[in-house]
């Protein structure tokens, strides 16, 4: 056996992500509180710095690493997202985790290292990559959630995730070792040729079905939501942005890499699994955030709800389709974010900000940001002109394109039940009045930038076309 | 002169920069800044909109002031634009209308006054779009974008019960509209494109046809609205701000009609041929059971409400009867559309002429509200003595209502009885039968709040209207008598285009 040394250049992002992780994680033994800023700036560094390593490579497809790790469109549009988010989740979080106590160099380096976690998940092209960046996600989320040590809430979520997380990744290991079983390959494009001619098939629905709780959990889609409204709740607000904008991408890939790359040739087995838990998580989550008192909570089962808006893409099969769920969950990431980042913004020292009542009367004392988070809510609602409806609107039409007319109708019933609880917010801000008419206390990088948030909304909602196209063409070779 | 000009593109996007404009300029101490450019901009809109009118040609049913670039070219979206001779006047009607409701709100909104004004620019941009949009996906974006603005005015300046009101009405329409969006994207997969034209030309099966029908029906019963799905409209319209009633009832449910006459009737004409008996049945419900309705409310803004749901039957109704029309020519053995024109053009000087009529009505509450800060009819009474300028305006406009000939009340419903007396006697007996109930409720009301003794010292210490208030009364009688009484420019603009709906209506897609 000759060992030939593999082709880095397609893995240059995650390694340089990495190193950059261990550099952070060094430099900030070395600095005080006072200059944890240094440990900021470096951070956005290497996201910027992967940015670039990311756009800049070969667009062309390659596998490498004896075929475990792949560089295609997908991939790069995912990861180029997931910096992007991240690093609108590290200027939004600073000043909350200054006020906390929490404004430790750990954040970050955890946050950096979920990031590597999700960038070998997308770029997964083996059982074996996805699991391992599956666990290093999750094992830094867990760390994260628990990061405000304290906070007993925070504690009980941690052990509620892990231990759910845990239960989760436990099946979708066993998943995949009946699909190896069958196929005796863990390469994914081999499972995907071998699959469609394995004799037994029942074996292969089992393993099928495991897969898909594992891929549902991480996703958050009814029913195997449970951990969803308690972790967002739980954790600090800045650690709930970011395990609820940047993941949802991830786990996106993960979905695309396991039951599309791998498993496409038995899409006729996953699909109609999927269609009942669209339909589950439309209902629950729409139906029950109507209930919630705490916006991280309604948040929470928003997202659910929307991840059932978003299986709406995938389960058509369709190379269409995929590009409809593609564009939803970047659409979603990016309106999750303003949303948590409203929180953010409105929470101060010893003040969370996170209960509805704490929008009352915003209009009264930010205008400016009353419109803005009215943007969020109604594009959330999935109300023209916003960037939401472009999303719903896509998912709709791939299907109806697939003759599931019946299935478009019940996602737009859900809609208008769920445009209920985005209205009451706006409601909140614009028809009550402040409970304490205090002005903001955020710093100006925060406004801008969530103003920018907020206005690529608007923008791209009249303007969709170029987002659009972006989606479409990754899959333009795919179906 | 105005040929090369983009002029729809104008009177849809000059309010939404003035709205704009305005949230940048006001402050909500001094708001006369805000209020001043507020009105620029809409009487700018309104000149704008003005050509439409002039240049307009006659005679052609093509669509005219056409401009169509990509909007969003991988699914064949394309910023569309352009009007025939039913949109025409709804846009004119908007844009006048607008510029009232503007002077409307002038000294009587002193709480967050620049938003107050911004609101209803953007309304009034987006409102432009519903009826210049030929592309069915600008459609809804301006049909669905259009309820954010509402939905803030009735909230922040609307009644005490204005919450469960805005939120009733967001819902109910977006509920309507959804089933909307989901017969587009079906029709888009049927003519791989969303332009209504196309649309317009498509061949569609029956099934599908009905299924398309209901949806559509599901959205414009609920915006115009039809009985049963009216609840509604008069809690929006009691809780809503002066301006926001006269907007809602002036134009928003115009939006309804005009629904029916851009979708249901030239996309879906076999399953609107099979279905007229269920429109016609829910007009008649409107016209006859909403006007009893109304003769009992103790609330000036709520039987104007009422009003409007009967006066919106008679809408569908003309429309509708067309196919009955039909029958009867073929029994007869006439031309198959003799006499069928009538209705169609009936409906659409209706809509026009509810457009002013209600907004006059609405706007002669709120000058009442205004001093009173009262609805209630029992606390009015003699209003004549102390108002009598007023009181002439308010008598005019309740004639009107009650569709008294030399008003445009009269020209439209008119117009559809006579076309439904070719259909059927009995829908003509009982859309006739409206007009006693119509005059009954409207000027027992006039009784009641201007006739009559003085009611109470506060009656007595009433001033009359000032000079702001009789501007835009004035312009509202103007527009009343003068369509009343020379409806013919109107007619003549409407001829062609509603000659080829009625040719669309009418021939099988099946």
């Amino acid at each position: 056996m000759t060992f030939a040394i593999p082709d880095m250049a397609p893995a240059l992002p995650e390694m340089f992500v990495l190193g950059m992780a261990c550099l952070v994680l060094l430099v900030d033994l070395f600095v005080s509180d006072r200059g944890r800023g240094a440990t900021y700036v470096l951070s956005q560094a290497t996201l910027v710095g992967a940015l670039f390593l990311t756009l800049g490579g070969n667009p062309e497809p390659v596998v490498t690493f004896s075929g475990t790790f792949v560089r295609d469109p997908l991939g790069d549009v995912l990861k180029a997202f997931i910096y992007g988010v991240v690093f609108f989740v590290f200027l939004y979080s600073r000043d909350y985790l200054r006020d906390r106590g929490i404004y430790r160099g750990e954040f970050f380096v955890l946050g950096l290292f979920g990031v590597l976690g999700m960038m070998i998940l997308v770029s997964a092209h083996s059982l074996l990559t996805v699991y391992l960046g599956l666990e290093l996600l999750s094992l830094t989320l867990y760390a994260m959630v628990a990061m405000q040590r304290d906070s007993a809430l925070a504690s009980e979520s941690a052990m509620k995730y892990f231990v759910l997380g845990a239960l989760a990744s436990g099946m979708l290991l066993y998943g995949m070792s009946m699909l190896y079983g069958v196929t005796g390959t863990l390469d994914i494009a081999e499972l995907s040729r071998a699959i469609a001619g394995v004799e037994d098939r029942a074996v292969v629905s089992f393993g099928l079905v495991f897969l898909i709780i594992g891929v549902a959990f991480k996703l958050g889609a009814v029913p195997f939501h449970m951990w969803v409204p308690d972790v967002y709740h739980g954790a600090a607000t800045s650690v709930t942005l970011y395990l609820g904008t940047a993941p949802k991408i991830a786990a996106f890939g993960m979905l695309m890499r396991l039951l599309v790359d791998a498993l496409g040739p038995v899409q006729g087995d996953w699909g109609p699994i999927l269609v009942i838990l669209a339909v589950l998580s439309m209902a629950v989550g729409n139906v029950v955030a109507i209930a919630q008192a705490n916006l991280k909570r309604m948040l929470a089962y928003s997202a659910i709800s929307h991840v059932g808006y978003l299986l709406l893409g995938v389960l058509t099969g369709t190379a269409d389709g995929y590009s409809a769920s593609l564009f939803y969950v970047l659409v979603y990431a990016v309106m999750g974010l303003a949303a948590f980042g409203m929180i953010l913004l409105l929470a101060r020292a010893g003040f969370e900000a996170d209960r509805l009542e704490d929008f009352k009367g915003l209009n009264e004392r930010s205008p400016w940001f009353a419109f803005m988070m009215l943007v969020v809510m109604f594009s959330m609602a999935g109300v023209p002109p916003f960037l939401g409806f472009w999303a719903k609107l896509y998912v709709l039409l791939e299907a109806v394109r697939a003759d599931l007319v019946w299935l478009a109708v019940v996602a737009v019933v859900f809609s208008v039940i769920g445009a209920f609880y985005y209205l009451r917010v706006v409601k909140l801000m614009y028809f009550d009045q402040p409970a304490e008419p205090v002005p903001l206390q955020a710093g100006a990088d925060m406004r801008v930038m969530l103003s920018v948030n907020a206005l690529v909304i608007l923008g791209l909602g009249i303007y969709p076309g170029s987002l659009l196209a972006l989606c479409g063409n990754v899959f333009s070779g795919t179906g | 002169m105005f040929a090369d000009w983009p002029l729809l593109s104008l009177v849809v996007w000059l309010p939404i920069l003035g709205g704009l404009v305005v949230l940048a300029s006001g402050s909500d101490k001094s708001a006369v800044e805000a209020k001043v450019v507020a009105l620029l901009f809409a009487i700018v809109t309104f000149l704008v909109s003005i050509p439409l009118f002039t240049e307009f040609e006659v005679g052609t049913a093509a669509m005219q002031f056409v401009e169509r670039r990509p909007w969003i070219p991988g699914w064949n979206i394309y910023y569309h634009l352009g009007v025939d001779g039913i949109s025409m006047p709804l846009i004119l009607l908007t844009t006048f209308s607008t510029v009232l409701v503007i002077i409307a709100g002038w000294e009587v909104i002193r709480y967050r006054a620049a938003q107050y004004m911004a609101a209803f620019l953007f309304m009034e941009g987006l409102m432009n779009g519903v009826f210049a949009a030929l592309d069915a996906a600008l459609f809804y974006v301006f049909w669905e974008a259009m309820l954010i603005p509402m939905f803030i005015v009735i909230g922040i300046w609307g009644g005490p019960n204005r919450v469960y009101a805005t939120i009733k009405f967001f819902l109910y329409t977006f509920l309507g509209s959804v089933f909307m969006l989901v017969a587009l994207l079906y029709l888009y997969f049927q003519t791989g494109s969303f332009s209504i034209l196309d649309f317009h030309a498509a061949k569609i099966g029956y099934l599908p046809q009905v299924l398309i029908f209901l949806a559509f029906l599901a959205a414009f019963a609920v915006k115009i609205p039809m009985w049963p799905v009216h609840t509604w409209l008069p809690d929006a319209h009691v809780e809503a701000p002066t301006g926001g009633s006269v907007i809602l009832a002036a134009i928003m449910l115009k939006m309804g009609g005009y629904g029916f006459l851009r979708f249901s009737l030239p996309i879906t004409p076999d399953a609107s041929a099979a279905l007229d008996w269920l429109v016609i049945l829910l007009s008649l419900v409107a016209v006859v059971y909403i006007g009893f309705v109304a003769l009992v409310q103790q609330d000036m803004k709520k039987l104007i409400a009422y009003s409007s749901i009967a006066h919106m039957g008679f809408v569908t109704l003309g429309l509708f009867v067309v196919y009955d029309i039909v029958q009867y020519n073929q029994a007869a053995g006439q031309p198959a559309l003799a006499g069928a024109a009538i209705g169609v053009e009936g409906a659409v000087v209706q809509m026009i002429s509810h457009g002013f009529i209600s907004g006059a009505l609405f706007l002669c509450v709120g000058v009442l509200y205004d001093r009173l800060h009262s609805r209630r009819i029992a606390d009015y009474g003699g209003v004549v003595n102390t108002m009598p300028m007023f009181a002439a305006f308010m008598v005019l406009f309740a004639m009107a209502n009650a569709g008294l000939p030399g008003t445009s009340g009269f020209v439209g419903e008119f117009m559809v009885i006579l076309g439904s007396f070719r259909a059927n006697f009995w829908y003509a007996f009982l859309a006739a039968l409206t007009l006693i109930v119509g005059a009954a409720y409207t000027l027992w009301m006039v009784k009641r709040v201007i006739f009559g003794d003085v009611a109470s010292d506060k009656v007595a210490a009433l001033k009359d209207i000032g000079a702001r208030e009789f501007l835009f009364l004035a312009l509202l009688a103007v527009a009343v008598l003068a369509l009343g009484v020379y409806p013919a420019p109107l007619v003549e603009v409407l001829d062609a285009s509603v000659a080829q709906l009625l040719e669309q209506m009418t021939r099988s897609k099946l």
